[in-house]
């Protein structure tokens, strides 16, 4: 192999997996180290630079950095970031000043962002600060999209969300409510510099099976659950069936039984391993007591009298080959369940009924609009979209990433830059040596569990709808949890020409990362290192040859817990630890003067 | 040293041994040496020969004397027995122990001062009795806990961090216990582990004295040019002669051997030793030849490695003296102490 290019940022980035994974980049082992130290103001900020609403998300993520930590690996859960995100916004002191500033005046550029969901107020933040004149239309008389409409309350309360969009609408966003743009071709005609959309997926998928129109009782999941977020339902049946198991069900199933609901089954077309909804999201309605019901697939709605009174499941079985592949199954019987009301939560779609398809806009196979992965452009110049609207249903943090991706698009737009043409990612590396054994990061490994939320009692919290189920981790909890990091952005840092091959490193390893061996070609080599490197998604860090034998050092990325000890051990200072800072580019980089990602100020 | 001890997290996939135990169970305290110390590297090598010789942590027991390399003990295997003794009299100490229980395994640990210098007289006596035991010499040619003063082994022309070179013939541990008549004799190097690892094997398990010198850099008062123990001049000078694969019992010889080169010997608890001889001219089992072979490429500067002489036909203490088989702490004690009449009886028959 040839030697690892650590002067691309993308290698070091790669390593803090927790980060990478996240599409906002957010610097989680900075903000755990920040909480660690109880500066939960620091932590705060430091999260809302990258993802905006760390309130929201320290709730209601996705939390796609979770299955990637380091953590999970090594033993079996990862760090409880999510959790840890909370505390943060939980704990933090008035942050306001902190905050970025309106504009002392405007740059004369107006921009349309349509829809005031997480996509275009991600847009705001970035952009109003330079001084562009915002406006933001909302069909709705409220704003947060899919988060207000469609999160219930017991799992984000409604203060989380005012806060954290009133600190972007402070930043003199025009916000026109109850104003749905019904015409895309008419607001073009309005003169905007810029047009965001940021309409989320809106439209519920239907069922189009016997009996779907025949009785009142069945409902779009989504739609449901936005009536019952404005209070315009406000009970269903005793026996509830949800069709679908992803995490819209599980909003669903878990509302139900807050409207008195006695019975709810999530009824799922495939076995367990299958499912769409995330495993937490899936504990929490369990621990409600919802019965999840396995290799049932819709056949028809029995319909008694005009009533409905109950559905009928074919019965399933499948295949599952050995790479885990589920075959179509077949049908081996059928059940009928009784029911009074049922809920389908099989996906959504985008719709974008109002966009004029003679404009310019070019739309794919799937009536979406084609947009630009990396400019958030669409096929018409300055139209942008962000979101579930770009690329279909995904979550809030896309939603971010995808705003801030635009906001550099809108910018550079709207000052005739080439839109391809961004500042780089880039990376920063800091040595954390203190004393001869002495770093400035935590460095020992703590074998502690992963902390467990604590929830409000279970006869408690269904007395009110809005009783937010997760209490946040207890100041002992947070304590446990932030040492349970492995503080990967602590990159081991080798210098070949140092290494005088005395194997101290080596023998120091906890985890057996790290050889010196012949070089070879990668899947040879992983075969021959001090323990089988079996994950090809984790690098293998390839030193130049080593002075004294020619052979080179290898270090395995993938289960390294960055304890620092190989840095200790050497004696020539080869290895040392040196924290990565990745340097993402935001639209106010683009604007400053000198066109550079801002440096971390320590 | 360092302040946090090694972790006790490792690699999810990390193998069992015969006794269900891990290579980390093997582990000891956390080093105090120097970081980058050769000694450490014998450490890991002697975790990983125990760990994979399935040896039973509570069977081992683990003799030293005193110098850098005699705190080793402390940092494998902190299951077993130990004992740190007095200055270069771990030989005595260890045949002490020896005589008592035959039935545990001894790794002796000794560095170049303390076995050529303060205890070259335990060391040459323990060879001369065919004491059973594993006896390693980190050799590094200094004192490194007093400072980096020249020792017994320091070769002719080596210099020193600060003042002049060496003028003294060096005591060649390797040719001494040949001279001696020592059953099996290797040198390695530290920083070699795929070559000591098999050697330490072969030394725990042959019947008999075992020396295994090892050139164990001492990297803060001897790793500098001129040095001669020195990590790069090792590397520069040292030459396998005859490497041994270490076959354990009733374990089937999987790699194929070229005829002339391979040369199976068998040990006493049927476990084989598959020498491998780099250098067709070696012959490992004459003595005489041995000897001539190193005191040759000695004189051209250069570091002869591996497993230079073995003989397993000799008898080794206890076989000697036709001494029992039980250990005395399990034999009864009627038995072991008979009681005054009848030492009156023996005392009698002298008379």
């Amino acid at each position: 192999m040839k030697p690892t290019d650590t002067s691309n940022p993308e290698y070091f980035h790669k390593v803090v997996d927790c980060q990478w994974a996240c599409p906002a980049h957010t610097d989680v082992p900075e903000y755990i180290r920040l909480i660690a130290q109880g500066r939960f103001s620091d932590a705060y900020v430091e999260n809302r630079k990258s993802n905006v609403f760390p309130g929201i998300l320290g709730r209601v993520c996705d939390r796609p950095c979770e299955p990637a930590c380091r953590r999970g690996r090594v033993e079996e859960r990862p760090v409880a970031i999510c959790r840890l995100k909370r505390v943060a916004a939980d704990h933090r002191d008035d942050i306001t000043d902190r905050l970025p500033k309106p504009a002392d005046k405007s740059n004369g550029k107006k921009v349309a962002l349509i829809g005031a969901g997480c996509a275009s107020l991600t847009v705001a933040n970035d952009l109003a600060p330079l001084g562009y004149d915002i406006t933001i239309f909302e069909a709705l008389d409220t704003t947060g999209g899919l988060m207000r409409t469609n999160i219930p309350q017991f799992r984000l309360p409604p203060e989380v969300l005012d806060e954290e969009i009133g600190y972007i609408l402070d930043l003199g966003v025009d916000l026109k409510l109850n104003h749905r743009i019904d015409s895309m071709k008419e607001l073009l005609d309005e003169g905007y510099d810029a047009v965001f959309v940021g309409t989320g997926a809106p439209k519920g998928k239907n069922l189009e099976i016997p009996g779907r129109y025949d009785s009142e009782n069945i409902h779009i999941g989504i739609d449901w659950l936005e009536s019952v977020a404005f209070e315009h339902v406000d009970s269903i049946g005793e026996n509830v069936l949800i069709i679908g198991v992803g995490n819209t069900a599980m909003d669903c199933c878990r509302t139900s039984l807050r409207l008195g609901a006695k019975s709810v089954k999530v009824m799922a077309r495939k076995p367990r391993g299958f499912f769409k909804a995330s495993d937490w999201e899936l504990e929490d309605a369990e621990e409600e007591n919802v019965d999840i019901v396995v290799n049932h697939s819709p056949k028809q709605f029995v319909i008694e009298d005009g009533k409905l009174v109950g559905m009928t499941f074919e019965l399933m079985e499948y295949n599952v080959d050995e790479q885990g592949r589920i075959d179509r199954g077949t049908v081996v019987g059928e059940e009928t369940f009784p029911c009074d009301d049922v809920i389908l939560a099989i996906g959504q779609d985008n719709a974008f009924p109002w966009i004029e398809r003679d404009i310019g806009i070019e739309f794919n196979e799937w009536d979406c609009p084609v947009v630009d992965e990396q400019t958030m452009m669409c096929s018409h110049d300055g139209i942008f979209f962000g979101g579930d609207s770009a690329f279909g249903p995904k979550n809030i943090i896309w939603a971010v990433a995808h705003g801030h991706e635009a906001a550099i698009s809108i910018h550079k737009y709207c000052h005739d830059e080439d839109l391809a043409d961004r500042l780089p990612v880039g990376i920063n590396l800091s040595s954390q040596k203190m004393g001869m054994h002495e770093w400035s990061y935590s460095n020992d490994y703590d074998p502690a569990a992963r902390r467990m939320m604590p929830h409000v009692d279970l006869k408690e919290r269904f007395k009110k709808i809005d009783i937010e189920v997760e209490l946040g981790f207890t100041a002992e909890q947070t304590l446990q949890e932030v040492e349970r990091c492995l503080n990967c952005d602590i990159q081991t840092v080798f210098a070949a020409k140092l290494c005088i091959e005395c194997d101290a490193c080596i023998d120091i390893c906890p985890v057996n990362c790290l050889t010196i061996t012949a070089n070879g070609d990668e899947a040879e080599l992983r075969t021959r290192l001090s323990a089988p490197a079996l994950n090809p998604d984790q690098a293998l860090y390839v030193s130049e040859d080593l002075p004294q034998t020619g052979r080179v050092m290898v270090k395995d990325e993938d289960l390294c817990v960055h304890c620092g000890l190989c840095a200790e051990r050497c004696p020539t200072g080869a290895w040392d630890m040196q924290k990565s800072t990745v340097l993402i580019p935001y639209a106010s980089d683009e604007a400053a003067d000198d066109k550079a990602v801002e440096a971390p100020a320590a | 040293m360092s302040y946090i001890s090694k972790p006790k997290v490792a690699h999810p996939g990390i193998p069992r041994n015969k006794l269900g135990l891990t290579v980390r169970d093997y582990e000891g305290v956390i080093s105090t040496l120097c970081a980058g110390c050769g000694h450490d590297s014998v450490t890991a090598a002697i975790v990983q020969a125990v760990f994979e010789l399935n040896v039973e942590p509570h069977m081992l027991a683990k003799m030293s004397g005193i110098g850098c390399s005699s705190k080793t003990p402390a940092y494998f295997v902190s299951q077993s027995h130990g004992f740190n003794s007095v200055h270069g009299r771990m030989p005595s100490v260890t045949t002490g122990a020896n005589a008592a229980n035959r039935t545990l395994t001894y790794i002796g640990v000794s560095g170049d001062g303390d076995s050529l210098s303060i205890g070259a007289g335990q060391f040459v006596h323990a060879i001369r009795r065919n004491l059973n035991m594993c006896y390693i010499i980190e050799n590094n040619g200094v004192y490194g806990l007093t400072k980096g003063q020249f020792s017994a082994s320091a070769d002719i022309g080596s210099k020193p961090k600060k003042g002049l070179p060496n003028q003294q013939e060096p005591i060649d541990p390797v040719s001494t216990a040949l001279s001696l008549g020592a059953t099996y004799i290797a040198r390695s190097f530290s920083g070699d582990k795929e070559q000591l690892v098999p050697l330490i094997q072969g030394a725990l398990s042959h019947d008999g004295f075992a020396l295994v010198d090892v050139i164990s850099p001492c990297v803060t008062f001897n790793d500098h040019e001129g040095s001669t123990k020195s990590y790069a001049h090792t590397r520069e000078f040292y030459h396998h002669v005859v490497d041994a694969d270490y076959i354990p019992p009733a374990e089937e010889i999987k790699t194929q051997y070229d005829k002339g080169a391979a040369m199976p010997v068998e040990l006493h608890d049927g476990s084989k030793i598959i020498l491998r001889k780099i250098d067709d001219e070696y012959d490992p089992t004459s003595r005489a030849a041995a000897f001539k072979y190193l005191r040759e490429r000695f004189n051209a500067g250069e570091i002869i490695t591996g497993l230079l002489y073995i003989d397993d036909s000799r008898k080794e203490m206890h076989d000697l003296m036709g001494n029992i088989d039980t250990p005395l702490a399990q034999y009864p004690l009627e038995k072991l102490h008979p009681g005054s009449d009848e030492l009156k009886k023996i005392l009698s028959r002298y008379r």
